[in-house]
């Protein structure tokens, strides 16, 4: 109890930190979730080539 | 011994490379970034002046280090490019600046978080704060930039100079609190002095920068990935990786 109150800083300490952790993780997910999106277009988009060559 | 510099520049052979080393940097990082909050949160004595409430500090010092490192990275990156017309130069500029962007963001954000009990004030327009300020903006016109210009070469041209011209706020952010009377509290680490913070305060905090480099180089190589499939999406490696999920041994 006495780590969590953070002898009275606790407001901004946990909230520096928690903000700090929620970007990092917001920006390593949305960079991964962009290079999924683009391969999957760019596979769409091959996939529609050799459907129009045939 | 160019040979390697060559070969980075292949982007088929920096795409394999960037892809075998994400997982090792990233799970390096985050081992690092858990070391490093448990030692700034129940190792660290608290500090005699601000008590409990200096260990923002190791969320802090990182993002603002790494907004500045990230930055360096794009103009250096932006300047090889310009250089070398090199295409992998270009994508480790243009990944590099949505990351920079969310750091610069951070070190403004837990500043003001730091500030409001310590100086009793979210914000100044002090030197310091207003010139990281300004990096976010050189970031967010950088992104703005390239989205605006459609045709790739273009915007490659138009942003590298952008970043490059911008660089000159790096150093003036760094000596901003030498330079003129500032609200933010001088260097404690990177100065021609020891480091005037004692060594179990001090560990955390250089585990913490690591941590925040690493995740940085983590999340870079997947934007660098995804900037190179859409760069060389015509060609036949991407074609090769995409339908086989292996790259031919011969793609240069």
């Amino acid at each position: 109890m006495e780590f969590l109150a953070m002898g009275g800083y606790a407001r901004y300490v946990w909230s520096a930190f928690g903000i700090s952790f929620a970007v990092l993780i917001a920006m390593l997910w949305l960079t991964r979730r962009q290079f999924n999106l683009t391969k999957q277009t760019l596979l769409r988009r091959i996939r529609g080539k050799e459907g129009t060559q045939i | 011994m160019w040979d390697w510099f060559y070969k980075l520049a292949s982007p088929p052979h920096f795409y394999r490379i960037a892809a075998n080393l994400e997982p090792w940097v990233l799970w390096a990082a985050v081992i690092l970034l858990l070391a490093g909050t448990y030692g700034g949160l129940v190792l660290a004595p608290p500090d005699y002046l601000q008590g409990d409430g200096f260990r923002i500090i190791y969320v802090h010092v990182p993002s603002a280090f790494l907004s500045m490192f990230a930055y360096v990275t794009m103009a250096v990156a932006s300047a090889i490019g310009l250089i070398w017309r090199m295409k992998v130069a270009y994508s480790v500029a243009a990944a590099s600046a949505p990351i920079g962007a969310a750091f610069t963001f951070l070190a403004l954000v837990t500043g003001a978080i730091w500030g409001q009990p310590m100086w009793g004030t979210w914000w100044e327009w002090d030197p310091r704060l207003t010139s990281e300020l300004i990096l976010l903006f050189l970031f967010l016109g950088y992104i703005f930039l390239r989205q605006a210009l459609r045709d790739t070469r273009q915007a490659d041209r138009s942003s590298s100079i952008l970043a490059i011209v911008g660089i000159i706020n790096v150093p003036i952010i760094h000596y901003s609190v030498e330079w003129w009377t500032s609200i933010h509290q001088g260097p404690s680490l990177i100065k021609m002095d020891t480091p005037s913070i004692t060594g179990d305060m001090l560990w955390p905090l250089l585990i913490m920068i690591v941590a925040y480099q690493l995740l940085f180089f983590a999340i870079l190589l997947t934007g660098i990935r995804s900037e190179l499939l859409q760069r060389e999406k015509s060609s036949r490696w991407v074609n090769d990786l995409l339908t086989t999920g292996v790259i031919g041994e011969g793609a240069q």
